[in-house]
């Protein structure tokens, strides 16, 4: 059981926002308050945490859903 | 202003300085003191001395530089050097003054980097472009036949961020000179798609002598964790400036005024850090130096070894405020925090710097600060915020005082350094 408690934590996968791509349309935040809010501007401040399982889905929309196709999920290490 | 050369140049351990001669060397100069440029006859084989020697970038960053070397000779296909002399931090003096004087020193760096990480381009990238001193040097040793790789010059636009790594592979590719999204880095993919070596004109200058005395001989100078010796400029509290070559762990008051003439350092150049004077650590027997194991202690790094003594009869706040007006308009405004952030940081700071700024103000600063850090494809914002923030820990009473609708300063002459007119237009990133 240990063991594949490690397992799962090592492939959780956290969000990366390319600053760069971003406009802050804020469709992520919409999607998925509890990860992700919105700066004074707009922008989003993502959770720097792995996305937990139960989240998993909704992590994968907002992903999806970004029009600017600035948000990714990587794995922890990159 | 004035910018001059400590004592001549020598070979011996550990005497400086070792980069800088005491007047320009051309190449038969050049080569009388130093000899031919000890190649190794081998991709990757002059690597491990570089390893041993723990030689560190000197553009800013520190970072190790056989690591970068290894990446680059590691890579396959087409690769590319460049020396990084775009020196874009208005208040560093030593890459000019560098490649005025050693420029042989810089290009015989080039042409070992190129060799250790297999590349076969080469590039000099550096703030006033193809100067008498650089042209006059590839001229000679194209005549002699030494240079293997032939070097490009290219000038870089008076930018801010004009030497960030990505910002200047963009700019060799023809495009602006803005900073990309890393990753991949540009010793994955740089210029064109190659892997790309960058390293400081400084960095190549030392490799240059590495290759030649051993990596031994490096770390005489400097500390063990952090060997050799570093380029300097430094400015006094009379406004005098000066490059300076001195070794890495050096302390701070033999290189910068600490008398009552002087009411702060700052350590690092506009990236950098505020120090108070007296210092706390003067207290103890932990003095400061100039390294970044000692400096870390006080949020404070060595940089690009950019280090002024502000005199007492100015206003720290308002000397901030200047500098971080400048690094708002410097934003590549790419990055909707560095873009949003910045701008209200500077004109909140010269609110504060002002008489009697409202209450919420130096709230609204630190809230920012906190805001853009870490959200950049750069560390501009990041670097804005160290900044930012030192200078209101370091200027708290005078802040008190203006709160009263007072001011310290006996001076309005402005003391550190800017470019000339804030340049904000969209073509001047090329």
């Amino acid at each position: 059981m240990a063991k594949t408690m490690a397992k799962t934590t090592e492939n959780r996968q956290t969000f990366k926002v390319n600053p760069i791509d971003c406009t802050g349309h804020g469709v992520c935040a919409e999607l998925l308050p509890e990860l992700i809010s919105l700066d004074e501007w707009g922008y989003p401040i993502v959770d720097p945490r792995p996305v937990p399982p139960q989240l998993d889905r909704e992590a994968r929309r907002a992903v999806a859903a970004c029009p600017a196709l600035a948000l990714k999920l990587v794995r922890r290490s990159s | 202003m004035t910018t001059t050369v400590n004592e001549p140049a020598t070979r011996h351990a550990a005497t400086m300085p070792r980069l800088l001669p005491a007047a320009p060397e051309d190449l038969r100069r050049h080569l009388a003191r130093y000899g031919p440029t000890p190649y190794r006859g081998q991709a990757g084989l002059l690597i491990g001395d570089i390893e041993a020697s723990g030689l560190t970038g000197r553009g800013g960053a520190a970072f190790p530089v056989h690591r970068k070397l290894a990446i680059v000779a590691g890579a396959r296909g087409r690769k590319v050097v460049v020396a990084n002399g775009a020196e874009s931090e208005p208040a560093s003096r030593k890459d000019e003054l560098l490649l005025r004087a050693a420029p042989n020193l810089v290009l015989d760096g080039l042409q070992l980097a190129a060799e250790a990480t297999g590349a076969t381009e080469a590039h000099l990238y550096t703030h006033h472009g193809a100067t008498t001193e650089i042209l006059r040097a590839l001229a000679e040793r194209a005549a002699a036949g030494l240079d293997p790789v032939s070097v490009t010059i290219t000038q870089a636009p008076p930018r801010f961020l004009a030497g960030q790594e990505s910002a200047l592979v963009n700019r060799l590719g023809g495009g602006p000179a803005r900073p990309t999204f890393q990753p991949p880095r540009v010793t994955e993919r740089g210029l064109h798609g190659a892997p790309t070596l960058v390293q400081n004109v400084e960095t190549l200058a030392h490799i240059a002598l590495i290759a030649r005395y051993g990596p031994r001989w490096f770390r005489v100078a400097g500390t063990s964790a952090e060997p050799g010796s570093m380029l300097t400029t430094v400015y006094q509290p009379d406004g005098k400036c000066q490059v300076v070559e001195t070794e890495i762990g050096t302390p701070l008051n033999t290189l910068l005024s600490s008398g009552p003439e002087t009411q702060a350092w700052l350590v690092g150049g506009y990236h950098g850090t505020w120090l108070p004077l007296p210092h706390p650590a003067a207290l103890t027997r932990d003095a400061l130096t100039l390294d970044n194991a000692t400096l870390g202690k006080y949020g404070a790094a060595v940089g690009a070894g950019v280090l002024a003594a502000l005199p007492s009869d100015r206003c720290g706040l308002a000397e901030a405020a200047r500098v971080v007006g400048y690094l708002a308009a410097e934003s590549a405004g790419q990055c909707g925090p560095c873009l949003n952030g910045l701008p209200r940081i500077a004109a909140a700071l010269a609110e504060l710097a002002g008489p009697r700024p409202r209450r919420p103000v130096r709230a609204d600063v630190e809230r920012w600060a906190s805001l853009v850090e870490g959200r950049g494809a750069c560390h501009h914002p990041d670097g804005t915020a160290r900044f930012v923030r030192s200078a209101l820990t370091v200027f708290a009473p005078e802040l008190s005082l203006h709160e009263k609708g007072r001011c310290s300063a006996t001076n309005p002459r402005p003391f550190l350094p800017l470019p000339d007119g804030i340049p904000t237009s969209e073509d001047d990133w090329t």
